[in-house]
C-alpha cells in the first residue's frame, strides 16, 4: 500500500514504514536506545529527504522511547533524579552543540564531520563494549553460571565534591560526572542528529558505575526529553517534520519497544551488551566503507528551497 | 496605399503561424496529490486545425511538460588525501524543473532545430539553467549533466523520442506518467507543431499539481502554524506511546 507523504513530498510503502518503525522500536526497548543511529540511514535509503528524515525520527523516537520508559516505570528501573541531572547537562550540551554544528556548516563540511565522527564513536563505544561484555561471559561461564561478585572501583569519579544520593542507581557520587556526560551526550546528540542513547548507556555503565538494569530506563526517560525539544526546533525553524511519516514509524515503533522491552528484561545482561556491541560496530563499518570507497555516483544534489 | 503595405508584411508570419493550429485535449487539468497518491499517467492529445490542404513536408509534434522550477546545489565528491570519499566542489545550477518531460513525434534532430531548441529551451539540457558556475571549477557540464542524469534515474526527467502519435497529421496523442515524487505547482505544458525542424505552430496551457485534503491540511498546517503542529506531533507520539503501553499491559494481565 503506497502513501503520500505531504511534507517529505515522496511515495513510500506503508508496511515498509511500519516495518523499519517495529524494528527500530524493538531495539529501542531492549538497548535504551533512540535508535536513531540505524533509522537516519535507512529512511535515506528509501528516499525520504535527509532534512524530513532527521526531523520526523526524532518524533518517532520521542513515542517509541515513551512507550519503552512506562514499561520500566511500573518495574521501577528508572532513576529520575539521575535522568534530570544529565538532562541539565544535555541542554547545555545540546546548545553548545548547535553552536559547532552551524559553524561546519557555514564551511561546507558538516556532511563528512557528522560521519567521521559516527565512525570515531560507534567505533570506540562498540569496540570496548564488545570486548568487556565477551569477557564478562567467559567469565560468568567459567564460574559455572553463577555471576561475579559486583566490585564497586573507587575512581577519580568518586573523589569528587558536591555529592549526590541517587537511590535507585544504588550511587553516592558527585554530580559532576553525570552533569559532564550529559553535557558531552548532548553536544555529540546536536551535531550528529541523533538522541545520543548509544553513547549515553555505556557511559552510564563504565564511567558512572550505575547498574545495567537501571540503565535502559533513565536513558530512555532522558531521551523522550531531548528528542521532544528537537522536534519542536525541527518543526518550528525547518517545518521538516511530516506527522504522517511520524506516525507510521511511530506505529510500528511502540509495538516494537514493547516487545523489546520484554525480551531485554529476559536476556542477560552481559548477552543484550555483546549484542548492542556488535549492531554499533556494524553501523560503524558501514560508514566507514561508504567513506572508503568510491561511491557510484560522486554527484549528490541539494534543493535549496527543502533545506539540506 | 504605400503606407498599409508594411504592416500587412509584418502580419505575414503570423497568418503563416495561425495556418495550422493546435486544438488542445489534456486527460486531465488537475492532478489532486491525495494520500494514496502514486504517480500519475497524463494523456494528451489534440488536434491540429488548418484552413490549407497538408503541406508536402510532413508536419512533426513536441510536447513538452515542466514542473516548477528550483535551485539546485550540486555537489562532487573526490578522494581526499588518497583515503576517503569527501564533498570538494560545488556548484548550484540557478534553476532546474522539479519535472520535465520532452516527447516528439520522431527522432529529435530531425523534428528540431538546434536554433529553435536553444531558443524555446525544449530538450532537458536546455530547460536548465546554469550560469554562476565558480571560476575554479572548469569543467560546469559535468554538474548540469549530473542534475540530468540523477533526475533522469528517478523518472523526473524523460526524453520521450518518437512517443507522440501522430495520425494523418492532424491527430496527436502522447501519454506522460508522472512519478509519485512530485512537487507542487503549475506543471507549464507546451505543444509545437514543427515543419523542417522550424517551429510553425505553439500552444500552452498549465496542468495544476495540488495537494488536495489530509494531505493540504497538514501541508498547510506545517507552514502557518509550526507550533501547533510541532505539539500535535509531539501529542501523537505520546498518546501513541502511551497506548501501546497500555494495550500491552492489558494483554498481559487479561
Amino acid at each position: 500500500m503506497q502513501i503520500y507523504l505531504p511534507i517529505a513530498e515522496v511515495s513510500v510503502n506503508a508496511f515498509l514504514l511500519l516495518g523499519l518503525g517495529g524494528i527500530v522500536g524493538i531495539l529501542s526497548g531492549m538497548f535504551g536506545v533512540g535508535g536513531g543511529f540505524l533509522l537516519t540511514p535507512m529512511l535515506f535509503f528509501i528516499g525520504i529527504p535527509p532534512a524530513v528524515a532527521v526531523a520526523t525520527e526524532a518524533n518517532q523516537i520521542v513515542a517509541s522511547s515513551f512507550s519503552g520508559v512506562l514499561a520500566h516505570f511500573r518495574r521501577k528501573t528508572v532513576d529520575i533524579k539521575m535522568g534530570l541531572v544529565l538532562q541539565a547537562g544535555g541542554l547545555m550540551g545540546a546548545g553548545i552543540g548547535l553552536l559547532i554544528f552551524n559553524y561546519l556548516k557555514s564551511i561546507g563540511q558538516v556532511d563528512l564531520l557528522v560521519k567521521l565522527s559516527y565512525v570515531a564513536f560507534l567505533g570506540i563505544v562498540g569496540g570496548l563494549m564488545f570486548v568487556e561484555s565477551v569477557n564478562a561471559i567467559r567469565k560468568a561461564r567459567k564460574a559455572n553460571g553463577a555471576p561475579p561478585p559486583k566490585r564497586r572501583r573507587r575512581t577519580w569519579v568518586h573523589a569528587l565534591p558536591f555529592k549526590m544520593r541517587f537511590r535507585t542507581s544504588g550511587l553516592y557520587i558527585s554530580v559532576i560526572p553525570p552533569l559532564l556526560v550529559g553535557l558531552s551526550v548532548g553536544v555529540l546528540a546536536a551535531i550528529m542528529g541523533v538522541g545520543g542513547g548509544f553513547i549515553m548507556v555505556p557511559a552510564m555503565i563504565y564511567i558512572l558505575g550505575m547498574p545495567t538494569k537501571v540503565v535502559v530506563g533513565t536513558s530512555l526517560f532522558q531521551i523522550i526529553l531531548v528528542t521532544a525539544f528537537t522536534t519542536m526546533l525541527h518543526a518550528t525553524t525547518n517545518y521538516t517534520v511530516d506527522i504522517m511519516l511520524a506516525l507510521l514509524l511511530l506505529v510500528g515503533g511502540v509495538v516494537g519497544a514493547q516487545i523489546g522491552t520484554r525480551i531485554g528484561v529476559k536476556m542477560k545482561a552481559e548477552q543484550l551488551r555483546v549484542l548492542l556491541a556488535m549492531m554499533v560496530l556494524g553501523v560503524c563499518l558501514k560508514l566507514a566503507f561508504d567513506l572508503l570507497l568510491q561511491p557510484t555516483e560522486i554527484f549528490t544534489l541539494a534543493t535549496i528551497a527543502g533545506g539540506e | 496605399m504605400r503606407r498599409w503595405v508594411l504592416p500587412l508584411l509584418f502580419l505575414l508570419p503570423t497568418f503563416a503561424l495561425a495556418a495550422e493550429e493546435v486544438v488542445l485535449g489534456l486527460s486531465r487539468d488537475k492532478v489532486a496529490i491525495t494520500t494514496s497518491f502514486d504517480g500519475s499517467d497524463i494523456l494528451i492529445f489534440g488536434a491540429v486545425k488548418r484552413e490549407s490542404p497538408i503541406k508536402e513536408e510532413p508536419l512533426q509534434v513536441v510536447i513538452t511538460v515542466a514542473g516548477p522550477s528550483q535551485p539546485v546545489v550540486v555537489r562532487r565528491k573526490a578522494k581526499w588525501n588518497g583515503i576517503i570519499w569527501v564533498n570538494t566542489d560545488s556548484v548550484t545550477v540557478d534553476a532546474a524543473p522539479s519535472f520535465y518531460a520532452v516527447a516528439t513525434s520522431g527522432p529529435m534532430s530531425e523534428v528540431l532545430s538546434e536554433t529553435e531548441n536553444q531558443r524555446y529551451r525544449i530538450s532537458i539540457d536546455h530547460a536548465i539553467r546554469s550560469v554562476g558556475a565558480p571560476m575554479d571549477i572548469e569543467d560546469a557540464q559535468a554538474f548540469t549533466e549530473a542534475v540530468i542524469r540523477i533526475r533522469k534515474s528517478e523518472g523526473l526527467y524523460q526524453t520521450l523520442e518518437g512517443k507522440v502519435a501522430f495520425d494523418e497529421q492532424t491527430l496527436f496523442r502522447t501519454e506522460i506518467d508522472m512519478p509519485a515524487n512530485l512537487t507542487e505547482g503549475e506543471y507549464i505544458t507546451r505543444i509545437f507543431l514543427t515543419r523542417g525542424g522550424t517551429i510553425v505552430s505553439s500552444y500552452e496551457t498549465s496542468i495544476d499539481v495540488r495537494k488536495v485534503g489530509l494531505e493540504r491540511f497538514l501541508f498547510s498546517l506545517s507552514r502557518e502554524k509550526p507550533m501547533v503542529y510541532g505539539l500535535m506531533a509531539l501529542a501523537i507520539a505520546i498518546a501513541a506511546g502511551w497506548g501501546a503501553s497500555t494495550v500491552f499491559r492489558l494483554l498481559r494481565h487479561g
